[in-house]
């Protein structure tokens, strides 16, 4: 029981913690709305609409397969700049990386993930 | 309006409590000062030179000074360019958008007081005090990132010297 009262604690804290800092906010900060100020920010441009727009839940999916070559990328680079010295073992070792990775991609691709219907 | 606003009418009643009216104050206007983030906002020439302080060789990050792409987060506007009439709105709008307390820095001729396009421009608007009021003038055509930093000191100065009670 002891264990949960930890994390009652913390998550009193957490609240807390917001709360008092909104609360601070609230005193110190100049407050001074009027129109043009709570207007959408649209780089200066005339809104139009509503900006509660709803997303395509395919760019989700997208953005999943983008991490795919994300990834890639941020072990890719360390790795060409540090070749020389590593030989054969990390080639070898980046190969089955890469094809992990490629039969990710061809498995979305399988599924029909990157057709745009 | 913030309820702190009040504060320094009420506690000075007090002996003594104009130290705590002088303390707040410098220490609201010490963190102000020290991070003063600025629009990114470059109309012409100017604004190359602006990157150029942004970037690592001047690096404005020394002065606290960092770039916001929104004007909700930005205390600060650098009218770094030629404001034309078709862009005085827009200048006007921004400088409406950001939070306050706000400022602003007339970077280059141009926003000065219209620059090399003074004489024989319709469409070049004369100086941006005609838009937004302006707190520090950097006169250059464009003035090189020395006197942007000289002009932003200038405004950590004034920053500095604000009283709580004067906030909008």
């Amino acid at each position: 029981m002891t264990q949960y009262a930890a994390v009652l604690i913390f998550l009193g804290l957490g609240i807390g913690l917001v709360l008092v800092t909104f609360f601070v906010a609230r005193l110190i900060r100049p407050s001074n709305p009027y129109q043009a100020k709570n207007q959408n920010y649209e780089c200066a441009e005339k809104p139009i609409g509503s900006s509660w727009v709803r997303f395509n839940n395919r760019f989700y999916i997208f953005a999943l397969i983008f991490v795919v070559f994300d990834v890639e990328a941020i072990f890719l680079f360390p790795w060409a700049v540090a070749f020389g010295q590593l030989g054969l073992f990390a080639l070898v070792e980046m190969i089955i990386f890469i094809c992990i990775l490629v039969f990710g991609l061809y498995y979305a691709w399988r599924k029909g993930v990157l057709k745009w219907v | 309006m913030g309820i702190i606003k009040k504060l320094p009418v009420f506690v000075e009643k007090f002996p003594g409590g104009g130290l705590v009216t002088t303390s707040l104050n410098y220490i609201f206007n010490q963190a102000q000062a020290s991070s003063v983030w600025y629009l990114l906002f470059g109309t012409a020439c100017c604004a190359i030179e602006l990157m150029a302080t942004g970037a690592s060789r001047y690096d404005f990050d020394r002065f606290g000074m960092i770039f916001r792409a929104s004007p909700r987060q930005s205390d600060l506007i650098i009218a770094a360019g030629t404001i034309t009439k078709k862009m005085a709105p827009r200048l006007k709008l921004l400088y409406d958008q950001m939070a306050e307390p706000r400022y602003v820095i007339a970077m280059g001729g141009c926003t000065v007081g219209g620059g090399p396009f003074y004489y024989d421009s319709y469409a070049v608007e004369k100086g941006i005090n005609h838009i937004v009021p302006v707190d520090v003038y950097i006169p250059g055509c464009p003035p090189r990132p020395e006197s942007l930093f000289e002009g932003c000191l200038t405004l950590q100065k004034k920053i500095k010297k604000q009283k709580i009670e004067d906030w909008s």
